[in-house]
């Protein structure tokens, strides 16, 4: 009936997980019992949850980016801790199965749920706004992409309560997450977790290519598009080539989990090296897909608060451009040491070193955007500042490692972990951080306290800097990543330092906490009347913040690049357009947030064989479909009079 | 717009596909111990499923003539008659399936089993799956005749069939008649 789902499932012998999991469970029902108080359920499924509108999705992938970037931490700070601890006769306090699940489920997390939403949330945020259109092309698409998204992070955490998680490192290589060495439930949680997550990224993937091809204001060319919008629309293009290699891999291994099939087994003629080779043929474009949107934050926030418009524009463009392309010729680097002969490494050594060039040419532009600038420090460029030296570190330790006998030295080391820890702490989370801080305006009207950003900008790169650069001494020293205990005299230094790092990074995330608090608390003082706080240059800044549902009354015509900078050099002020007209809009629909809980419910009962229900999800996800494509009410017209209230409050509101 | 999209998504499938003919190209000389592909394959059978299934592209294609006339009359009765070819080759498939399992050549067996089940398999559910679609745009151009929203669909149907008829060429080239080769 409950197929391997026994009582035993539930770790109550783990204090850990039962202090966690009661805090959850009481947390979650006076969440619930707060919503019921407030009677804000009716709000919650009208405005939130069944909202096809591209902000509100963007603003709860947000959401679900901080949760779990919580989740992942926490994470770190136990390992961490634990590895300051666990040295010669002690033991810590992480027996060895539950550490490898802490890695694997800290990897999984922070690239999957935390950094994928981050960056897909501020693009559906932003994109639409900076290219004057009044939502995604596939709007009820775009809430089900963020639902499985959802659906993933939640089965992820329903795994520390109920059985485990996998132990196989983020990546799951074959044959340790095969059958025959993991037999347990996490790894089935794994794969069902990034199965489903997976296809709502491709779905976001396609929507948003269709959107930035199509649905851009009239005169707005490709070469006139923001920069943001071109990185998106590459970032975009890499995830519909490389998530169906992922979804393939993945499905691959199901099967030889739930069919007993051979792609990857020991036996009989299965090749686990062709699981490295599909997995990187993602893995590498992926680590692109998380930086390119990024690049484009500090693109933007560069020249915002340089006061000048991007240096090199064409060469930005033509950079990002040449990355999407040698994304996909170098993910044997991650592998060189199996064993593919000189000239093959050769090859992916060099396209390797290659792909730095136009990532320096990124940088150049940058600086040159800076050069005799107007700059102003606030916490969106202190990000952009931060990021520059720390990714460049990262970048160099990254063409070292692309050195094949160096590379035989160092993979699987701590220094490996540092030099990915550089990129995408320096380079994808303070991208996520600037981005925040920098649209949080738009987003909500008001700004965030710049006094407290200042101080998490500090505690981070300081914090950030004392817990991976002793990584890479430890690297150096010899010292492979995944260990949970060890005995070695000398790295123990070392690793407390990094676990002191680590804590600071702690005290930088509670002030970011602290802040949205106090940005909250002092949101009249903060407010942002004029929609334009930071002297923007594209067209997000020339709607109100926040912007009406409709985003802009009257569609924008565009005549150059930094569009709105040349309409306020022409004299633009917020008024009441001329020519309003009815507003085309989508409706909202549940069927996104029903198919996201079906799948959950999906994903749970597959893990446990529970085959009848995981039967039954299957047909009522596909009933959901087919009753959703009888909907054929999905948009309406917004009246003129109605467009003409909203744009009245909002001048008064400026004036 | 929506025909874009479709398309693009479409180009994603493709690469699902690409993948797993990489992993049959890659697994297919893993046989452990098993007959050689030569004798499993019967290539006239096989012969025939793609026979059903190049034909149902055309009986489609007919079908969006027929639309493009407006004729919703004509439009059914074609996408009728690729349904019937459509789950012909399912059956034949399905048959075809259950003979290896019978004959101990199931896809647990070995390397070049599982990636010969998972390929061939995956494109037999994305087969089904058009039918189950076609099922219920059948009953909407039924109920609703020929308006934007059905012609829309119609039209990313077809590039779903034609698109399942050009993979199942590679898969015919690459699985079967390279097989038979030996
Ligand atoms: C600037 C150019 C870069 C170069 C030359 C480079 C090079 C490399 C190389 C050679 C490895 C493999 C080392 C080994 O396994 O022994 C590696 C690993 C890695 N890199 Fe980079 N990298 C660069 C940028 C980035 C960026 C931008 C990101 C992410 C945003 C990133 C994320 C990663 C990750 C996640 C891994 C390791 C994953 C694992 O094995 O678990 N890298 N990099
Ligand atoms: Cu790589």
């Amino acid at each position: 009936m409950f197929g391997k789902l026994t009582l035993d499932a539930i770790p109550l012998h783990e204090p850990i997980l039962v202090v966690t999991g009661s805090v959850v469970v009481l947390g979650g029902l006076a969440l619930l019992a707060a919503i019921s108080y407030f009677g804000k359920w009716r709000y919650l499924w009208d405005e939130w949850l069944t909202s096809v509108d591209h902000k509100r999705i963007g603003v709860m992938y947000i959401i679900l980016a901080v949760i779990m970037l919580l989740r992942g931490f926490a994470d770190a700070i136990m390992m961490r801790s634990q590895l300051a601890l666990s040295y010669g006769d002690s033991t810590g306090y992480l027996p060895p199965e539950h550490y490898d699940q802490v890695f694997t489920a800290h990897g999984v997390i922070m690239i999957f749920f935390m950094a994928m939403p981050f960056i897909v949330g501020l693009m559906n945020f932003v994109v639409p706004l900076q290219i004057g259109a009044r939502d995604v092309a596939f709007p009820y698409l775009n809430s089900l992409s963020f639902w499985l998204t959802a659906a993933g992070a939640v089965l992820i955490n329903i795994s520390l309560f109920i059985g485990m998680f996998a132990r196989v490192g983020w990546l799951a290589y074959p044959p340790l997450s095969g059958l025959e060495f993991s037999p347990d439930v996490g790894m089935d949680y794994y794969l069902w977790a990034l199965n489903i997550a997976g296809l709502g990224t491709l779905l976001a993937g396609v929507n948003f290519i269709v959107t930035i091809l199509k649905m851009r204001a009239p005169g707005m060319e490709l070469m006139r598009m923001p920069i943001f919008t071109w990185a998106s629309l590459c970032t975009n293009i890499l995830i519909v080539i490389s998530f169906p290699v992922l979804t393939a891999t993945l499905g691959m291994l199901t099967l030889d989990r739930y069919l007993d099939m051979h792609f990857f087994t020991n036996e009989a003629g299965g090749n686990a090296m062709l699981y490295v080779n599909l997995i990187w043929t993602w893995g590498h474009p992926e680590v692109y897909i998380l930086i390119l949107p990024v690049f484009g934050v500090f693109s933007e926030v560069i020249a915002t608060f340089s006061g000048k418009p991007l240096f090199g524009y064409k060469s930005m463009v033509y950079a990002t451009a040449a990355i999407t392309v040698m994304s996909f010729l170098v993910w044997v680097h991650h592998f060189f040491t199996m064993g593919a002969g000189g000239d093959v490494n050769a090859f992916f050594g060099i396209t390797t070193m290659l792909i730095s060039i136009p990532t320096g040419v990124k940088l150049f532009n940058w600086l040159f955007t800076m050069y005799r600038g107007r700059i102003r420090f606030e916490t969106p460029m202190l990000w952009s500042l931060a990021f520059m030296v720390t990714f460049t570190i990262g970048g160099m330790t990254g063409v070292l490692l692309a050195v094949p006998p160096a590379d035989f030295v160092l993979h699987n080391s701590l220094f490996l972990v540092a030099h990915f820890h550089n990129v995408i702490i320096g380079g994808v989370l303070f991208g996520c951080f600037a981005g925040y801080t920098y649209w949080f305006p738009k987003v909500f009207g008001f700004k965030l306290d710049e006094t407290l950003g200042r101080w998490s900008v500090v505690l981070w790169v300081t914090g950030f800097t004392l817990a991976f650069a002793p990584l890479y001494v430890l690297g150096l020293m010899g010292m492979t990543r995944r260990l949970s205990h060890y005995d070695v005299a000398a790295w123990h230094p070392w690793l407390i330092a990094a676990a002191c790092g680590a804590a600071i990074i702690a005290v930088g995330i509670a002030v970011q906490i602290a802040q949205l608090y106090v940005s909250i608390r002092k949101r009249a003082v903060l407010a942002d009347v004029t929609g334009d706080p930071w002297n923007g240059r594209t067209l997000e800044w020339a709607t109100a913040s926040p912007p009406p549902f409709y985003n802009f009354a009257v569609t924008p015509v565009v005549e150059g690049r930094d569009e709105f900078w040349i309409m306020k050099r022409k004299g633009w002020t917020r008024k009441l357009e001329d020519g309003l007209q009815p507003i085309h809009m989508p409706r909202n629909t549940g069927t996104g947030v029903i198919i996201g809980a079906l799948s959950v419910v999906f994903g749970f009962a597959m893990v446990w064989h529970i085959w009848w229900l995981a039967i039954f999800m299957a047909v009522a996800m596909v009933a959901a479909s087919i009753i959703h494509s009888y909907d054929t009410n999905r948009d309406y017209f917004v009246p003129t009079d109605e467009v003409e209230r909203i744009e009245g409050e909002q001048i008064a509101q400026a004036a | 717009m929506t025909v874009l999209g479709f398309w693009i998504y479409l180009m994603s499938d493709c690469i699902v596909f690409a993948s797993l003919f990489a992993a049959y190209v890659t697994l297919s000389g893993s046989m452990s111990g098993n007959p050689g592909n030569a004798e499993m394959f019967d290539l006239p059978y096989v012969a025939m499923e793609t026979g059903c299934l190049l034909v149902s592209s055309f009986t489609y294609g007919l079908a969006i003539l027929a639309m493009q006339k407006g004729r919703s009359d004509l439009v059914m009765r074609w996408l009728g008659v690729t349904f019937l070819l459509g789950l012909t080759f399912i059956a034949m498939e399905v048959n075809e399936f259950h003979h290896m399992i019978a004959e101990g050549m199931g896809p647990g067996e070995n390397a070049f089993l599982s990636s010969f089940f998972t390929l061939v398999g995956t494109h037999g559910a994305h087969v089904t799956a058009g039918l189950i679609w076609m099922i219920v745009l059948m009953a909407q151009v039924t109920q609703w005749g020929l308006n934007e929203v059905t012609r829309t669909r119609l039209m990313c149907l077809s590039l779903f069939w034609h698109f399942l008829d050009i993979i199942w060429i590679g898969v015919f080239t690459v699985v079967y008649l390279r097989g038979a080769m030996g």
